[in-house]
């Protein structure tokens, strides 16, 4: 199976807690338990919440909202890149609060339901598309028709019908010249065909998050809880891929997004825990990208990177993309045209110990 | 140094940084009723003093409220030759506070605005927020009100294309914004419509004083320059 539909059918399993001020009845609801789509937004459930409280909630408006421990939930980051940056120690199910009432306005970006949900895609869309054609002109020009179609299919989780809009948007793929040599080495011999030439980037577009965290930890249930965004970065930067002679890998993208964690390039020899997709798969049929890494002969849950003096003060614990742990080494061509998010983002989740 | 026939409209962080100190420059020294912009840094990370190379513009409490229906706020400039030039309609009412006539108790509305580089679309972004004197956010469909006839227009026709509202990504407050996509290419098209093929150097000086001359209309703001000075 390919790796764009694993991701497609990653789900989070979420325990949804109405908060207690909405509580109008005795004794209060249970949680309502909703498997949500990874790639898809939290404010999108609000139909399949709502019938679970509607008897108790007060009369008014409903603006939907959520937190966790606290922390108000952003609506416009999709559900598995929360989860991931969130609960570093998945929590299954990852228990959430739901709020009609008392929206944060000071915080939170306001929300309209559905319509602002599909703006802000569509948005990020824009952004990615002028990030890879240098233009957005193609995703400007869709027509309503298409914009609906393509919104639909990102509701519904349903792959095919979004591969079938989005190509008509002839968005480049990821060019890695050096992994792209590299496989046709390895095939014995490579059909032409009369497909019109993929057109290709060397730009990727990237959402970092980055969680700051001033105590090292061995387990990942260590991490204190996130109680205010103040505690993650956010690097909305485009990675271009340098056409070397040598692979390049994640490990050469983290360098560009946050080069202050890698002052010290001798030092270098980070190994991560990296999990193989496979097996991923094969170990959980909800959370499809289970991020459980190979727990061998009984060690810790998470391998600390080794020799990981990256720079004295800081260093990576961990990197979760799509709820995967990828190895260092991988291609970033490999990472960013298949585990991306249907607004052509690549989201990543990046947990850094700096010294306090 | 590049040629200006080649160039594609956008600018690179470290030309952001140049231009944008080339205007705060340029700004202040016009003698504008308007107070001068600051230079922030970017925190980039909490554990991390903000690097000193990455920074926005800031100018706070501008008063966009118009005191006439009518007309817009025009602003008078003085170009180097120390003549004075005014801007259309011939309108000489300066933007001062202190003689702002305010009719029927009309409450006073102000915007912030920033002007933050866009790594994705290598171009400046404006964005701003609005507030009444006691503070109170102002939503988009009041600012509306007291944005120039043309802008409310454009406003209805794209709502969500053309001003956006999304965190500001260093404030991590909601803030509106101008949205960039079609940037690049009218700063190219301003640089090229003058006959006169200027180095990048002189591009650079004057990018973001014409980059905010063709924005800061949608507010009724309008600074007069001219390219070829």
């Amino acid at each position: 199976m390919e790796a764009p539909k694993y991701v497609w059918e990653g789900a989070i399993p979420l325990q949804i807690h109405l908060h207690e001020s909405q509580v109008t009845t005795l004794p209060p609801p249970p949680p309502a338990l909703i498997l949500a789509p990874r790639i898809g937004y939290l404010p999108l459930l609000a139909p399949l919440i709502k019938p679970y409280f509607s008897s108790t909630l007060p009369p008014g408006v409903d603006t939907i909202w959520f937190d966790c421990n606290g922390l108000p939930l952003k609506w416009y980051i999709p559900t598995g890149v929360l989860f991931d940056l969130l609960c570093p120690e998945p929590e299954r199910p990852w228990n959430i609060t739901v709020h009609f009432r008392g929206y944060p306005g000071n915080v939170l970006i306001p929300c309209e339901g559905e319509d602002s949900v599909k703006w802000s895609f569509i948005n990020s869309l824009k952004e990615a598309a002028y990030i890879m054609n240098g233009n957005c002109k193609n995703v400007m020009n869709m027509s309503q028709s298409d914009q609906l179609e393509l919104w639909h299919s990102v509701m519904n989780g349903n792959l095919e019908a979004y591969q079938r809009v989005s190509s008509k948007l002839k968005l480049a793929t990821v060019d890695d010249e050096y992994a792209s040599l590299c496989l046709q080495k390895s095939q014995q011999s490579v059909i032409e065909t009369d497909l019109p030439a993929q057109a290709k980037t060397g730009r990727v577009p990237v959402r970092l998050y980055v969680l700051s965290v001033s105590k090292d930890f061995d387990d990942l249930d260590e991490i204190p809880r996130v109680d205010s965004w103040e505690k993650i970065s956010y690097i909305n930067r485009p990675v271009e891929i340098r056409k070397e002679d040598k692979c390049f890998t994640l490990h050469d993208a983290l360098k560009i997004l946050l080069p202050e964690l890698f002052l010290d390039e001798s030092l270098m020899n980070v190994k991560l825990g990296g999990v193989d997709l496979e097996d991923a798969v094969r170990n959980s049929n909800e959370d499809v990208t289970s991020v459980k890494v190979v727990e061998d002969q009984g060690q810790n849950v998470c391998k600390q990177p080794e020799a990981c003096r990256i720079s004295s003060s800081a260093k990576i614990k961990l990197i979760r993309i799509q709820g995967i742990e990828p190895k260092l080494e991988i291609p970033f061509s490999w990472v960013a045209n298949n585990l991306l998010n249907p607004d052509y983002f690549l989201h990543v989740c990046v947990c850094v110990k700096v010294a306090q | 140094m590049m040629d200006v026939l080649h160039w594609d409209g956008t600018l690179s962080a470290k030309d952001f940084r140049i231009g944008a100190f080339a205007f705060a420059q340029k700004w202040e020294s016009r003698n504008l009723a308007f107070p001068p912009w600051s230079w922030l840094p970017c925190p980039k990370h909490p554990w991390l003093a903000p690097p000193k190379e990455e920074g926005y513009l800031s100018l706070e409490k501008i008063c966009i409220s118009r005191p006439n229906e009518e007309e817009d706020i025009d602003q008078i400039s003085q170009i180097e030759t120390g003549e004075e030039e005014t801007c259309c309609s011939g309108n000489e009412d300066v933007l001062d506070d202190a003689t702002l006539v305010q009719s029927n108790h009309h409450e006073l509305h102000y915007c912030d605005f920033q002007i933050v580089y866009s790594s994705t679309f290598r171009v400046p972004v404006l964005y701003f927020r609005a507030y009444c004197s006691d503070g109170r956010p102002l939503p988009l469909d009041e600012i509306e009100k007291e944005l120039p006839a043309c802008s409310s227009k454009e406003l209805s026709k794209k709502k969500w294309t053309f001003i956006t509202q999304e965190e500001h990504p260093y404030l991590k407050r909601p803030w509106y914004k101008l949205h960039p996509c079609g940037t690049a290419e009218w700063m190219k098209l301003l640089f090229l419509s003058d006959n006169a093929n200027p180095k990048f150097e002189v591009v650079l000086e004057l990018y973001l004083l014409s980059w905010f001359s063709v924005v800061g209309q949608v507010f009724g703001l309008r600074i007069s320059f001219k390219i070829s000075d």
